[in-house]
């Protein structure tokens, strides 16, 4: 096993390096994995990719939840190639990490060790079929916001996997909007229950950006290493501004009495957030953290037999390839 | 706050529209305008014997996403799951047409004696093992049907079999490379893939039995006998067997050859399968979603 920090050795010769690496971020050009980064880059983009891949496999489980039960056939295939693209999207992000040095091995035990974290949204559970119609409009929106400057990030592979993603998540997110918009055009019940899943999405998806900016750390560093483009506050303005419009089509109202456009400031007045119930899902204590850890190691461990028996059958292919090569030598 | 303040290098999906979207996908062997032939009632009732098939085994794959062994097959048994619900679709739409039922209403509002699946399909996921022998069978059977269905003498069904066999081409690829691995690769693997290929083996027999509706239909040219597929679907089974060391499972299963699903009997695993596949539709009904 390689560790992230035996990559860069400090050494007073690599200043020239460390030059040409500051050149390139001044410049807003890409670093690529072959070029020399400082441990702190390293380890910081090890940290947020590896969370956003495992975002994204621990966050095909609310919505797996809804495959087998989908109300028409169309949804169930939308469905399915939604929460298949997201395990699409958890194989492109480990691989970017693993240019930084990680293995996939050490990504997954991590993960099921519950060392490694991954967005805290996904501790929420789905209750009704419209938490598939929230989950897109809120929670894909705002990744979407977090996410598209994030294809012009400094670390090559990972702007590039982000490209693609956002692609996804577009379409992950329009689909959203238009199973709440199926449902607040059909039945009372429909109606209540599009409005339900608002209701319980809608906190949760804005504290996705993150705490607000004077009580972020890492955010600084990240902006200077052009990892981040905008604020967690920034961006979550953005959102709630592309949120207000799309919900007065559907004719939901978005639970926060004292949201309004403030003429002066230009941004959106809006309810504190209630930070105590973040830092408890962060904490591990959100209404479904146990049983998402537990399910991922449960597939992980069911299916170690099959990753081993392809493993061995492999390795026996590629000894019998060697024995044929041998015996026409 | 528009998307070009904030965002100098131009945003790519900073503005999300809210149009109404088009996602339906085009049903296979629906015209340009987006009609269906009607069916006749003999193909309709064809139609919806590959139809459940179809929609039953995608319902299984469907619960393997995100339990998979590892993240590749998420992805490709979504992927297959996804190509089913794709021919499901299409078979079920056709199917309706003769009695004026939506494919939705086909496979929500039917009772499980109204399902002509045959019971290969309804048969559990299993371990993986289970899961892969099932996949061989089903696809190795339907990429016999499909080949020579693509000759039909019904457009429609013609035009559906062109689009699937592509589909199940690739779905008897990925078994036969499982098969490979589980029989080859370790002996807990082995283990397994013998005793799955015992368990599933007994079902293969009804997949093949001929009855008076496709015998009406084989002799206008709509259908395919299905004693007709089994010579090449052995020889194809007969190939990766061999490669893979196993046997194949003889002694016929007269109670399973004497067939039930096609005339709407079937095993214990169909109904927990529809009452939670249709739980949802049934509790709203007339709703749209």
């Amino acid at each position: 096993m390689t560790s992230p920090a035996d990559l860069s050795v400090v050494d007073p010769e690599l200043s020239v390096e460390e030059a040409r690496f500051n050149d390139l971020i001044a410049a807003d050009s890409r670093i690529e994995p072959r070029d020399w980064m400082p441990d702190a880059y390293r380890k910081t983009l090890i940290r947020q990719i590896s969370q956003h891949a495992n975002s994204e496999i621990i966050g095909m489980q609310p919505e797996s939840n809804w495959i087998t039960r989908a109300p028409s056939l169309k949804r169930k295939a939308i469905l399915m190639a939604k929460v298949q693209d997201e395990a699409g999207h958890g194989l492109y992000l480990y691989s970017a990490a693993q240019t930084l040095g990680i293995t996939r091995e050490e990504m997954t035990d991590q993960l099921i060790a519950g060392k490694a974290r991954y967005s805290s949204i996904f501790n929420y559970t789905t209750p009704t079929w419209a938490d598939m119609g929230a989950i897109g409009w809120l929670v894909d929106g705002a990744a979407i916001c977090n996410q598209v400057p994030l294809c012009r990030a400094s670390y090559g592979p990972y702007g590039r996997a982000m490209v693609r993603i956002c692609k996804e998540e577009s379409f992950h997110q329009r689909q959203g909007f238009e199973i709440l918009l199926e449902l607040m055009q059909g039945t009372e019940a429909q109606r209540e229950m599009a409005q339900d899943a608002v209701n319980r999405w809608y906190w949760p998806s804005l504290m996705m950006f993150g705490p607000p900016d004077d009580e972020s750390p890492n955010s600084a560093q990240s902006m200077a290493w052009n990892i981040k483009r905008f604020s967690n506050d920034e961006l979550r303005q953005r959102f709630v501004g592309m949120l207000v419009p799309q919900a007065e089509v559907m004719g939901v109202t978005l639970p926060d009495p004292n949201l309004r456009f403030n003429e002066e400031t230009g941004e959106y007045d809006m309810s504190e957030i209630d930070w105590t119930e973040f830092h408890e899902v962060l904490a591990g204590r959100g209404p479904a953290n146990a049983e998402r850890l537990r399910r991922r190691r449960e597939a992980h461990e069911d299916g170690a037999w099959v990753r081993e028996a392809a493993h061995e059958y492999a390795r026996k292919q590629s000894e019998r390839a060697l024995a044929a090569a041998g015996a026409v030598a | 706050m528009s998307g070009a303040d904030l965002d100098p290098h131009g945003d790519l999906h900073g503005d999300v529209s809210v149009d109404r979207l088009a996602l339906t996908e085009e049903l296979a062997g629906t015209a340009a305008d987006g009609t269906t032939a009607v069916a006749s009632p003999d193909a309709a009732d064809y139609a919806l014997r590959l139809g459940d098939d179809a929609l039953v085994l995608a319902q299984q794959l469907g619960m393997w996403i995100a339990r998979a062994p590892e993240l590749e097959e998420d992805v490709a048994l979504g992927n297959i799951a996804l190509d089913l619900i794709g021919h499901a679709r299409s078979l079920l739409h056709y199917a309706g047409t003769a009695s004026g039922r939506s494919e939705d209403d086909l496979a929500y509002w039917r009772g499980e004696p109204e399902f002509r699946n045959a019971w290969l399909f309804e048969q559990p996921n299993g371990d993986f093992a289970h899961t892969i022998a099932r996949q061989l069978a089903a696809s190795a059977y339907l990429f016999e049907l499909y080949s020579r269905l693509v000759d039909s003498s019904d457009p429609t069904l013609a035009a559906i079999a062109a689009k699937s066999v592509k589909e199940v081409d690739y779905h008897r690829d990925h078994a036969t490379q499982w098969v490979l691995r589980l029989a080859g690769g370790t002996e807990e693997s082995r283990r397994r893939m013998l005793l799955a290929i015992a368990d599933t083996w007994p079902y293969v027999d009804e997949l093949f039995v001929d009855d008076a509706l496709v015998e009406r239909l084989a002799a206008t040219g709509v259908a395919v006998l299905p004693s007709s597929l089994r010579p090449a679907f052995d020889a194809v089974i007969d190939e990766v067997f061999a490669e893979a060391v196993l046997e194949r499972p003889a002694g016929r299963t007269a109670f399973i050859a004497s067939g039930g699903g096609r005339e709407g009997r079937h095993t214990e695993h169909l109904g927990p399968l529809l009452a939670e596949m249709q739980v949802l539709a049934r509790a709203h009904p007339g709703a749209s979603w």
